[in-house]
């Protein structure tokens, strides 16, 4: 049976409006061939695992730059696995400190994509993720 | 589909229902399986297309709607599309975000679809998802085409009612009397109605109507103005929506709308069978030894559908 296309949630959590980052992700993911759910900005930790919920996505994308992630990730991340979404890649990016990155792994972050990051590099790395994701639950 | 997956489904579940509607959308034996389980359970919730070119305020429309339905204790499930990349398969699903209100309500199912080339407004899993999301106990589903340009007609074989959404200046009264979308509407709405010119597209969709020869038990699909953004015009079109149940229902016409949908569900399965097994059947070196043929004119494209076709 075919893969089907890749499903990401971009979404911004917290109180910042800036979202350029997230829609140049959100643009680049879709010319990458996946589709892309885009929620948009000042999203509750709720709001996003329900979307994650109801839209079965693979992938959950958040953007930040306000740096309340130490207080809004890890209440997303409880969310997602108390919906039993336990399989879903996690990736995130904006402002994200030096000294904050083990502790977003130990999270449960598999990427961390700062400024800087190319959009390829990014869609590349979700569909290594996926791929590997997608045999193992098959094998 | 196991047993359990189809109570917990029934129950409405949302990762069920969000699992279900992934499998019918991956299609094949996956969305036979889900299909074959639940299509007993269907037939219950009263479906409501709604359509209308890109920007004319469907995804706000629908969010207030829903809402309202929600205030009278319904369930609602949504289901909207958005058009798949021609070029890389990717798509940008953006309709949730006009439905925030929507969040945090347990009686509230979204789901967007990409139509993942399907042409005519919808994906060509829209009508299985709208099952699901009935089998689940959704008394109310809204299906939100893509932005439709003037043929993307399908909605009204999927749907009871079909809201048509315009918004002003966006084209004069000859386009209100062209074929196509505007004759599909059982409800057209003006939305933006706040905006410079709502009262000549309000005047020309009625004029439009006025022409048509009036039979009797005719229905009369009303133009209605709304300024969704501020709830304004929401109850008279919910209002309209059940009259219109109201005028199938003692018409009989729901019946008849019901086989049509089905004849029409059946004629397009038919069709994406029959494509896949031709083309699963034959070889893919016979039909770009055809395709070569056609582009060095030696056979023109019926014969090469016949050749396709009698082997």
């Amino acid at each position: 049976m075919a893969d089907r296309p890749i499903r990401v949630l971009i979404a911004k959590p917290g109180l910042d409006g800036h979202d350029r980052g997230a829609k140049v992700v959100a643009r680049a993911l879709r010319d990458a061939g996946m589709e892309v759910i885009y929620t948009g900005i000042r999203q509750t930790p709720e709001m996003i695992a329900e979307a994650a919920l109801q839209e079965d996505v693979d992938v959950v994308g958040l953007s930040i730059l306000s740096g309340a992630h130490l207080d809004l990730f890890p209440r997303i991340v409880d969310l997602l696995k108390q919906k039993g979404l336990h399989d879903v890649l996690l990736v995130c990016g904006g402002i994200i400190p030096d000294e904050d990155m083990a502790t977003m792994q130990k999270m449960g972050f598999a990427g961390v994509f700062g400024p800087g990051t190319s959009t390829q590099d990014l869609a590349k790395f979700i569909r290594d993720q996926i791929a590997t994701r997608r045999a193992g639950a098959t094998a | 589909m196991d047993r359990e997956s189809v109570e917990q489904l029934r129950a409405g579940n949302p990762r069920a229902v969000a699992r279900a509607i992934s499998a019918v959308e991956r299609g094949g034996a996956a969305a036979r399986d889900v299909i074959a389980a639940i299509f007993r359970y269907t037939g219950r919730a009263q479906i409501i297309g709604v359509t209308g070119a890109p920007g004319t305020g469907k995804s706000t429309l629908v969010n207030e709607i829903a809402k309202l339905y929600r205030r009278r204790g319904q369930r609602v499930g949504i289901v909207a599309v958005d058009p798949t990349s021609p070029f890389s398969g990717g798509a940008i699903l953006g309709d949730r975000l006009r439905m925030q209100d929507l969040a945090g309500d347990d009686g509230v199912f979204i789901r967007s679809m990409a139509t993942r080339g399907n042409l005519g407004g919808l994906a060509s899993a829209t009508s299985d998802a709208v099952k699901v999301l009935d089998a689940a106990g959704f008394e109310i589903v809204l299906i939100e085409t893509v932005g439709a340009g003037q043929s993307e007609v399908n909605i009204a074989k999927n749907a009871h009612t079909t809201i048509v959404v315009e918004a002003p200046g966006l084209g004069d009264d000859i386009q209100a009397i062209k074929a196509g979308i505007l004759e599909i509407a059982d409800l057209l709405v003006v939305n933006k109605a706040d905006h410079d010119g709502a009262e000549s597209t309000v005047a020309a969709l009625e004029m439009n109507l006025n022409l048509k020869p009036k039979a009797e038990n005719d229905w009369r699909p009303p133009v209605l103005k709304t300024i969704a953004t501020k709830g304004e015009g929401i109850a008279d079109t919910v209002e309209w929506i059940g009259k219109h149940r109201a005028y199938l229902e003692t018409n009989r016409l729901l019946e008849s709308r019901e086989r049509a949908r089905l004849r029409a569900e059946l004629e397009m399965v038919v069709q994406r069978e029959l494509m896949a097994r031709l083309v699963h059947g034959v070889n893919g070196g016979k039909i770009e030894t055809l395709v070569e043929k056609m582009a060095a004119r030696e056979i023109d494209v019926y014969q090469a559908a016949e050749m396709l076709l009698g082997a």
